[in-house]
């Protein structure tokens, strides 16, 4: 999934400080299963601004909305009807969603309530950790299904490097060495031959190197 | 400020807490008409949002009151609602409130006196820290409040 943390709510706050509605905009997806802009974050923080107007004597129209997904077209849709009621929208999605609703409502100004972090999988209640860089040309068939690119501090094809230690890398000791995970997963499976091939430079323009990416499915266009 | 009586929700665990109020009212002790009981099936039921609405809705102090450490009906109930607690009192001190306006307390179904103590303790707390930071701002404005 994509992961996401809120913003410091001050940030937040001066954001919508010159505004008197708002619409408060959570997502379904990603963001509500690592708690971050589901219906429930949105809950809290329409509370927190609501305090935090309401000790300055102000108060603000919040109007909370969670959509099914911020980044489809047909759920940003949904919010038509409450557009023009509200000064400025607040968005608790992904990077993706908060610019699906900017493209889509371009009269109305929209706002980050979280900072978008990485794609991650859930290691256990409440921690979520880096697996996939969106590179583009996936090695995991070849690495034992462990990502060097995301894992590997150094992004390292053929390591490890110097900088691993007991199983853990050098730039911190909960990090793992991931090609010391590499190795012993090899080693598990009998691949180890996999790990004497040596790779080449990787070609990072699928990775975004070759400017922003997109892709177009010709069979399911309409 | 003088004769500022604070408004204290405290949400109870059925199991612990209700029943000590419950046996505090048997024993005859009394605690502070201030506390305001919000019965609950185990303090792991109550979320952020029912304590921030509690304080959106002009509450001067939140306590979730839940079973002893280990002792909790469903496990681990009364562990989450530490947590959550704990979340909340981050949420407070980004607004610049006091995070002592929360608290957690664990005390088990027998426990009458620690009852009507920590309900006493609590608010005299709350009377030391002031009225809610909104209702300094809207006196005026803020006729009733929990009701």
């Amino acid at each position: 999934m994509i992961t996401a943390e809120q913003k410091p709510l001050n940030e937040i706050i001066n954001y919508i400080s010159p505004y008197d509605r708002i619409i408060l905009v959570g997502c379904n997806e990603c963001v509500t299963v690592c708690a971050a802009g589901g219906r429930k974050e949105v809950g809290l923080l329409a509370s927190a601004i609501n305090l935090h107007f309401l000790q300055q004597g102000r108060t603000i129209e919040i109007k909370e909305i969670t959509l099914e997904r911020q980044c489809d077209p047909e759920y940003v849709e949904e919010l038509v009807s409450e557009i023009d009621r509200v000064d400025a929208v607040v968005s608790m999605a992904c990077g993706c969603g908060v610019q699906s609703v900017a493209e889509r409502y371009k009269e109305t100004p929209v706002f980050p309530a979280v900072n978008t972090k990485f794609m991650g999988a859930s290691i256990s209640q409440g921690i979520w950790a880096e697996r996939c860089q969106g590179c583009g040309d996936c090695l995991l068939g070849i690495t034992g299904g462990i990502c060097p690119v995301a894992r590997c501090s150094k992004h390292l094809l053929n390591g490890p490097c110097g900088g691993t230690s007991n199983g853990m890398c050098e730039i911190a000791p909960d990090v793992d060495c991931a090609w010391c995970l590499i190795w012993e997963r090899l080693k598990a499976l009998g691949m180890e031959k996999r790990y004497e091939e040596i790779m080449e430079a990787k070609d990072f323009r699928p990775a975004g190197g070759g400017g922003p990416r997109k892709i177009v499915r010709e069979d399911l266009l309409l | 400020m003088e004769n500022f009586e604070p408004e204290i929700v405290a949400f109870c665990c059925h199991y612990c807490a209700y029943t000590a109020a419950d046996m505090a009212g048997s024993k005859r002790i009394s605690y502070p008409a201030n506390v305001k009981i919000i019965r609950v099936p185990c303090t792991g039921k109550v979320d952020a949002i029912h304590i921030m609405k509690a304080f959106e809705k002009g509450a001067d102090g939140v306590y979730v009151a839940g079973c002893l450490e280990g002792d909790c009906h469903f496990k681990n109930g009364n562990t989450r609602a530490s947590h959550r607690v704990e979340h909340v009192q981050k949420i407070l001190e980004d607004l610049g409130w006091e995070k002592g306006r929360v608290a957690m307390i664990n005390m088990s179904a027998g426990m009458g006196e620690r009852f009507a103590g920590t309900a006493l303790e609590f608010t005299e707390k709350i009377k030391a820290l002031g009225p809610s930071p909104i209702k300094i701002t809207n006196t005026d404005k803020h006729h009733k409040t929990i009701g």
